[in-house]
């Protein structure tokens, strides 16, 4: 890699703007990880971890995805954040605080069983919601953008609860690094 | 991109000299009395040296009865061939078929290029015509002239204004759930002559239409700064609404067209605001830690109506046009959004959710009266015929891929599917046309 940046987070800066450093970056710590394969895979008590979930590279946008968790989901026309939102959203508000330079943005979701202007709002609300609990967690407010899509993004696509509550969601995006 | 030349229409009451006894309207439709029985109409072909006397009489006849106070009788049925329009028809042979009302009529082509059409409307019992006129119009418009016709007809029977010489502004959806592709279109009232309006990306929503200009406001998602837009429909010109602090959405125009009523999200709370378009001040209405939204002006543009949760549930409710006294007016077992003032002032329509359902319904300005017309797995969002007697909204059923467009009159017993070429939503009716 030929750099000797004392940084970890310019170096990350740096993989995360030359696609071939960031595949070399990604095969060894790959290679990690099938050296590691005995040891307790503790990925499913980080939300949405799979198999490999610890290869990402730190401080990678997939990193924070897969390691900490980039959502958190709501009740039916809810806007409190769950036991179980709180610790992705205290998750994300430590990788955050580690690696300062990301801007965030905030998506808020509602699920289809709703009018369209009503999610619109609601939507907001519980992308505000998420932003008032980060900058609780001392993620600086000035960092997190807010918008709503209301239903009109889904991500699962049923006519049961089973999609519905995977659709009230917030989506914590990284806005790319620097501000 | 939007070149619409507005056809002129030279209406002239034929003085086509007929004159018969004096009337005693037999052919009469009273749209007040609930769910009334159709009136068996003949719609004959057109006299025209092509296809288009018998296409003319086809949008005419499909008008009528999608109002569904009409039922246009078989042509099959038909005994008398009318050879000459001008002549008047043998009654006995309409009336044995049980065609209380029949329409004749004519096309050609004037010298000038245009085409002129003239109808007359005939009372079979009474043995007289009711009304006839002729219009002026360029070959491309045809469908519009007969639109034109069957308001005509309506008006003559029924005592009201029609509805059929109108259009309709929607949201044209494409493509899977997931990543859907959501276009501006404007069609006819009958889902025909359908083009679109916009041509990119971003999520458009809710487009409704001035009521006196050829403009509409909607609100996209364009730079990923949700916000309400002003359209021009013959130019393609489009301009931010205001320079709010936050995404602005659920716009409408007041009845003089002179200002947009919005909602403004600032973090978790949204309230409700006008913007004078001349002036382009803008004042707060609402001011709650709810989500008020979904505003729309009573046709004398002295009340609101919109929804809030201020009370928990979305529910209804009305203020002054400057905010002053803001009264719930639902009360009914559920939440109630998307509320719709009627344009005759007597009724408000809007979308129930209730034990899983979306309904579409209607109520008095003042809370009473509530008549649910339609209920399903999802409906959503009314809005109103000109002429206040009927609604168009849109439907997705259990398992379909994406929603299509309804029309149901007030009786909720005639409702009717728009055909679009894709999947639609948001429909809004444009006022009566010039």
């Amino acid at each position: 890699m030929g750099r000797t940046d004392t940084s970890a987070m310019s170096r990350m800066q740096t993989l995360a703007r030359n696609p071939a450093v960031v595949a070399l970056a990604l095969t060894l710590a790959l290679a990690g990880c099938a050296n590691k394969k005995n040891l307790p895979n503790n990925a499913g008590d980080l939300g949405l971890g799979g198999a490999g979930a610890g290869a990402a590279t730190p401080g990678s946008t997939q990193d924070f995805t897969v390691n900490v968790g980039d959502r958190i989901f709501f009740d039916t026309d809810s806007t409190t954040i769950r036991a179980d939102a709180q610790q992705t959203l205290d998750r994300q508000a430590q990788w955050l605080s580690r690696y300062p330079n990301y801007a965030i943005t905030v998506e808020g979701h509602a699920d289809e069983r709703g009018t369209r202007e009503y999610n619109l709002a609601l939507g907001a609300r519980r992308a505000a919601a998420t932003k008032e609990y980060l900058a609780a967690r001392g993620v600086p407010a000035n960092r997190i953008r807010t918008i709503s899509y209301g239903k009109e993004k889904p991500v699962a696509v049923c006519d049961d609860i089973s999609c519905w509550s995977q659709n009230r969601r917030a989506v914590t995006v990284l806005g790319g690094a620097g501000m | 991109m939007m070149k619409r030349t507005f056809i002129r229409l030279m209406i002239a009451f034929a003085g086509m000299a007929m004159s018969f006894a004096p009337a005693y309207a037999l052919v009469e439709i009273n749209i007040n009395k609930g769910n009334v029985e159709p009136l068996p109409i003949a719609v004959t072909d057109f006299q025209s040296g092509n296809e288009l006397g018998a296409q003319i009489s086809q949008v005419i006849a499909a008008d009528l009865q999608r109002s569904g106070l009409f039922a246009p009788v078989n042509k099959a049925a038909f005994i008398e061939k009318i050879s000459n329009p001008d002549q008047q028809p043998r009654f006995e042979d309409w009336k044995v078929i049980n065609a209380q009302a029949l329409v004749t009529g004519r096309v050609t082509r004037e010298s000038d290029g245009r085409l002129r059409a003239e109808f007359r409307l005939w009372d079979t019992f009474a043995g007289q015509q009711m009304t006839g006129q002729q219009f002026f119009t360029q070959p491309e418009n045809w469908r519009r002239v007969a639109h034109i016709i069957a308001d005509a007809i309506y008006e003559r029977v029924t005592g009201e204004k029609g509805y059929f010489d109108t259009r309709v502004v929607f949201v044209s959806e494409s493509g899977p759930k997931t990543a859907r592709q959501r276009q501006l279109a404007i069609m006819d009232q009958d889902g025909f002559n359908v083009r679109q309006l916009t041509n990119s990306n971003d999520i458009v929503l809710t487009p409704r239409f001035s009521p006196n200009r050829q403009e509409i406001t909607y609100m996209s998602f364009e730079g990923d700064q949700p916000r309400v837009y002003l359209l021009q429909l013959e130019t393609g010109q489009r301009e931010v609404v205001g320079n709010f602090p936050g995404m602005t959405f659920a716009p409408r125009f007041s009845p003089d067209g002179q200002k947009v009523i919005m909602s403004l999200q600032q973090e978790g709370n949204s309230n409700i605001y006008t913007m004078d378009l001349r002036s382009r001040t803008t004042t707060r209405l609402t001011n709650t830690a709810a989500i008020d939204t979904s505003p729309s002006y009573s046709p004398d543009g002295t009340r609101i109506v919109f929804e809030s949760d201020r009370g928990g549930r979305q529910q209804l409710y009305v203020m002054g046009a400057d905010g002053s006294g803001q009264t719930r007016i639902s009360f009914g077992d559920g939440s109630y959004s998307t509320p719709v003032w009627s344009p005759r002032g007597d009724l408000i329509a809007f979308t129930k959710q209730s034990g899983g359902k979306f309904s579409i319904g209607v109520m008095k300005p003042d809370g009473s009266g509530e008549r649910i017309l339609t209920t399903g797995f999802h409906n959503e969002g009314p809005t109103w015929a000109p002429n206040g007697r009927v609604l168009m909204f849109f439907r997705q059923n259990a398992g379909a891929g994406g929603p299509q467009l309804y029309s149901i009159d007030l009786t909720g017993y005639n409702e009717q599917l728009i055909k679009t070429p894709a999947f639609a939503s948001d429909p809004a009716w444009s006022p009566l046309l010039e």
